[in-house]
């Protein structure tokens, strides 16, 4: 029952999948071009993304300028003073709900994410680049700058965020002071904050193009169903 | 297929229900320990809950804010509104606030009233912390006043207190847990920077709170309750800020 099972859904058992040379070639065939875990974290991710996306923009728009150090108040030398207006209307109340909110389902399922990517081999598999070159099967696989772009994204940029996040909370820095005095104060991580969320911004704006341009039903079906 | 699909199913049925109830306990368990904040209704109330409960638990040995030295206290501390055009606090304000006192009363042992002068005599303390508003911008200053907790003792908090309110002459009204309210870095703050509390910083006395941001640090005093029970002040939310839709915990 449980070789039945296996079979009949590979996509469910990514670690199994390779078992012998005889059932590779199949397998191969069969498999989905993503496992199930990637294509459900992927849209969480992207409703996650996109909530604290719409909410750090009502945030940012309480006070759209952005210091270095410690401190920095109206009256002082910004480092960026972004040609926005200052709203005050009080959207960053639920800017703030909405972010946090966000910030736990992204987190959770980052970690899912995370684990999982580790423990089947979905990194080491998919995106380290190889040493043997890029495969004669462009829609399977990546090309060495596309992997380290999403490496960079999974392994940097969100960890680097959650962070800069941690580390604008009072509470947490009075557990873990180190984790804004590396930044330089409490202000230098709300700038890093939103320089990241740029090239965040940027990566998902590259990332739909490139969806678009190679066939973006193909793409959407690959990533909702498992096969294009 | 139908017995893979069952089977499936099967599966599912046993793990949602073990999520469920895993669930339900940790709400339980969460509600025992004040682990669940006054405003943990609605969707947003998950991610408030999650935020308040993980910091309270990693917060649960009094850390103590960051404290800086006088060189990094800012030269330009913004006053963020006008002080109360109450009739009431205008004649404090006026009178050098000889007259003003500050009740303490609710679940205590000694229920009393507090002069300004009486506060002072108290044993102070001083810190020099960051202050940061939610909208972004923030400062640094020294701020002198005597501690909540030994105020709290004087008065003899009695065991079945869960929140202590802070009534001030604005409408921004707030309440802090007792984990925060005995906090040694919880302060009833008459100075700053040196000098009496200015009055569009709060004058005579405005709360600290360096673990949360600025909006948690009421101003103007006027009255302290101890309670066991948020529900039936205000909308029952814990304070004014989830009443104009900002989170009753501030500690990020």
């Amino acid at each position: 029952m449980i070789a039945a099972t296996g079979m009949a859904e590979p996509a469910y058992f990514p670690a199994a999948a390779v078992h012998t040379a005889k059932h590779k070639r199949r397998i191969k065939l069969n498999a989905p071009r993503h496992s199930i875990l990637v294509r459900v974290t992927h849209w969480i991710t992207t409703l996650s993304f996109l909530g604290l996306l719409v909410s750090g923009v009502a945030i940012l728009l309480a006070h759209p300028r952005l210091y270095w150090g410690e401190t920095g108040t109206a009256g002082t030398p910004a480092l960026i003073d972004l040609p926005l207006p200052f709203l005050l209307g009080g959207q960053s109340g639920w800017g703030r709900y909405l972010h946090f909110l966000s910030a736990w389902v992204l987190v959770l399922t980052g970690f899912a994410y995370m684990v999982s990517g580790l423990a089947t081999g979905h990194f080491y598999r998919n995106l380290l680049p190889s040493r043997t070159g890029p495969s004669e099967d462009a829609f399977r696989t990546y090309r060495a700058p596309q992997k380290l772009a999403y490496l960079a994204v999974v392994f940097l940029l969100f960890p680097l965020m959650i962070w800069t996040g941690l580390a604008m909370s009072p509470a947490v820095t009075s557990v873990f002071p180190e984790l804004v005095t590396v930044f330089g104060g409490q202000q230098s991580a709300r700038t890093i904050h939103f320089l990241i969320t740029n090239i965040l911004v940027l990566f998902v704006a590259v990332h739909i193009v490139m969806v678009a341009v190679s066939g973006f039903i193909r793409r959407m079906r690959a990533m909702i169903r498992g096969n294009a | 297929m139908s017995k893979i699909v069952s089977r499936r199913g099967l599966i599912s049925g046993l793990a949602a229900a073990a999520g469920a109830s895993g669930l339900a306990l940790a709400a339980r368990l969460a509600s025992r320990y004040g682990l669940i904040p006054p405003d943990s209704g609605g969707i947003y109330g998950i991610g408030e809950t999650l935020t308040y409960a993980s910091q309270r638990l990693l917060m649960s040995h009094h850390s103590l804010a960051r404290e800086f030295d006088r060189r990094h206290i800012s030269k330009v501390c913004p006053v963020n509104g006008p002080p109360p055009e109450d009739e009431i606090y205008q004649r404090h304000l006026a009178g050098g606030f000889a007259e003003w006192r500050l009740r303490v009363d609710g679940l205590v042992a000694r229920p009393s009233t507090f002069s300004l002068a009486a506060l002072k005599r108290f044993p102070p303390r001083t810190q020099i912390t960051l202050q940061v508003c939610e909208e972004g911008w923030s400062f640094i200053a020294e701020w002198t006043g005597v501690p909540l907790s030994y105020v709290l003792n004087l008065v003899g908090v009695r065991p079945q207190a869960k929140y202590v309110v802070f009534f001030p002459f604005d409408s921004f009204w707030d309440s802090l847990d007792m984990e925060e309210a005995w906090h040694p870095q919880t302060l009833l703050a008459y100075g700053m920077n040196g000098q009496d509390l200015a009055a569009g910083h709060g004058a005579p006395v405005r709360l600290k709170v360096p673990r949360q941001l600025g909006y948690k640090n009421v101003k103007y005093l006027a009255s302290i309750t101890v309670t066991d029970t948020l529900k039936h002040i205000g909308k029952g939310l814990g304070s004014s800020a989830p009443e104009v839709g900002y989170a009753w915990y501030a500690g990020i």
